[in-house]
């Protein structure tokens, strides 16, 4: 599968890392690390930033995070105006991984809280694009 | 023998909705900026670098550097080239420049930058916003114009720090009030409290007057040595006395502050200019900060020094970024008011430093002998600060 089935608008179609939508659609959340140094990626990076090693082998990323910070998108970019309003955040899993995600659909605006308990998980849109998404613990 | 850099001219063209192309902004610019100085000439400059981030998408041209060179009538025979660094694109170019002239690589350069943004299809602006982040793990999700990332950014620093609506006004009615009288300058109007106060949400806490405006624009600055400026002007030189650019980030997860109002990359920034210039916070006596929000600036004048962490909403609605106050700031109107076409924006402000420091400023700060830039640049990714002086470092 090519990475341009990833995002709800996808601008890349061609990646060394397109196995992450492989792995999204088996319904795995899945960054790199590496087997040199240990170096952990989310997003999944094919090679170390920290030692440039090429050997890198995926992993799945951890299921319990906190919401460190979220917003609300009342207007978007072009290609996104029709989602308006969605809730944007960063969740952070510890480890030095966090991920940047679209809070689902079925949290409320108003139960949005900064340090919340959250967790991720797969997401297909109707139009068979997929991503990953931030849900309630 | 060690070169000094010296900004020696500067000028922008008119800021705005424009009716023209890029490259005629751009031709408008260098007008403005050898106006400046009459005695020098096209055939005086040897080096062109140029700023522009959306001159590949929204102008539909790239190699933009030759373009720009023929428009303005110059031949350069030193560099020629053009550098994207988005809202820092200008002064990048003025510290490559002057890297350029100190090793004896050029000897007059001119650093030109500008956008063309309003385009007749008005959305091609807000698709581009998603190529100015990590697009493939930022922008898939419907992240990319700037108004919702500094609202949060906002609100983190009311909650940490206790700051008000109130404060972020002062900044808008403050910088405002700067460019109601300068002609070049996108917005021309004198802004109240109860104005800024009363007007419309864009994204909470963030109303119309915290957000600067889109911009067509461009300017235009030259470098050079303080020898060679002699020969051609006898104003007091201006001096570029240290220089720091600080990226520690790009996708937005991977902020390096505790929250996002905890500017960890600007402190690193500004510790590493102040060193090189040999100067400290106290010694700045006028600023031009990146206050694209309101907000941007209020936490600029904390992590630059000027005052204590947590304490930039006070600072500012105390009146102490205006003249007579403790650090005027963004004396031309600043992003918010002159407009901000991303890679004119650092060369606006180097330029405004210049005349703060040779005494000709619209606002003139009494004594100003030490000036700093500072730009923000992508979802906060990188800073970016020059300090100019009257005297070179020793």
């Amino acid at each position: 599968m090519g990475f341009d089935k990833f995002g709800r608008k996808s601008f890349t179609g061609v990646t060394k890392t397109a196995k992450f939508v492989d792995l999204l659609a088996e319904g795995k959340i899945e960054g790199t690390v590496c087997k040199q140094c240990g170096a952990k990626y989310f997003p999944p990076r094919s090679d170390c930033a920290a030692c440039l090693s090429k050997d890198m082998e995926w992993f799945e990323m951890p299921k319990k995070g906190t919401l460190e910070t979220f917003t609300i998108a009342y207007y978007a970019p072009f290609g996104f105006e029709k989602d308006c309003p969605y809730t944007m955040g960063v969740a952070d899993f510890s480890d030095n991984l966090k991920l940047f995600a679209r809070l689902a659909g079925d949290i409320k605006p108003e139960d949005v809280k900064v340090g919340m308990n959250v967790s991720i998980r797969p997401l297909k849109y109707d139009d068979g694009q997929m991503s990953f998404e931030i849900t309630k613990a | 023998m060690a070169r000094n850099a010296v900004i020696l001219a500067g000028g922008q063209c008119k800021w705005g909705v424009r009716e023209a192309h890029l490259v005629d902004l751009f031709q408008e610019a260098a007008k403005a900026c050898l106006d400046d100085v009459p005695t020098l000439k096209p055939k005086d400059i040897d080096g062109l670098i140029v700023a522009t981030s959306y001159a590949g998408r929204c102008s539909f041209q790239v190699n933009t550097a030759p373009v720009i060179a023929e428009r303005c009538g110059l031949k350069p025979t030193s560099i020629c080239t053009r550098c994207d660094t988005l809202c820092a694109g200008g002064s990048t170019g003025i510290i490559l420049a002057m890297g350029l002239v100190q090793a004896g690589a050029a000897d007059i350069v001119m650093v030109a930058g500008g956008e063309k943004l309003y385009t007749p299809q008005r959305w091609e602006v807000f698709y581009s916003e998603l190529a100015s982040v990590d697009h493939d793990w930022d922008g898939v999700h419907g992240m990319g114009l700037p108004p919702p990332f500094f609202a949060l950014t906002a609100q983190e620093h009311m909650m940490h720090y206790g700051s008000k609506k109130e404060d972020f006004a002062a900044v808008s009615v403050a910088n405002y009030n700067y460019a109601a009288t300068n002609p070049v300058a996108q917005m021309q109007k004198l802004l109240t409290m109860e104005e800024a106060m009363a007007a419309p949400i864009v994204v909470p806490p963030l109303t119309l007057y915290d957000c600067c405006p889109i911009t067509d624009g461009a300017a235009a600055c030259i470098i050079t040595t303080d020898e060679i400026a002699r020969k051609f002007t006898d104003r007091p030189l201006v001096y570029l006395r240290g220089t720091a650019q600080v990226c520690l980030n790009s996708v937005s997860a991977n902020f390096p502050g505790a929250h996002l109002a905890d500017w960890k990359h600007t402190r690193i920034a500004a510790e590493k200019a102040y060193k090189r210039a040999k100067v400290s916070a106290s010694d700045i006596k006028v600023a031009q900060t990146h206050d694209c929000f309101t907000i941007s600036e209020v936490i600029e004048v904390e992590e630059l020094g000027f005052c204590k962490k947590g304490e930039g909403g006070a600072f500012c609605s105390s009146k102490q970024i205006e003249i007579g106050g403790k650090v005027p700031v963004n004396t031309d109107g600043g992003l918010l008011a002159v407009g901000h076409p991303f890679g004119a924006t650092g060369i606006r402000q180097g330029v405004e430093i210049m005349k703060q420091l040779q005494g000709r400023a619209r606002h003139q700060v009494k004594d100003a002998d030490i000036g700093l830039t500072h730009n923000l640049s992508g979802a906060n990714a990188e800073h970016t600060i020059l300090i100019y002086g009257r005297e070179p470092v020793k």
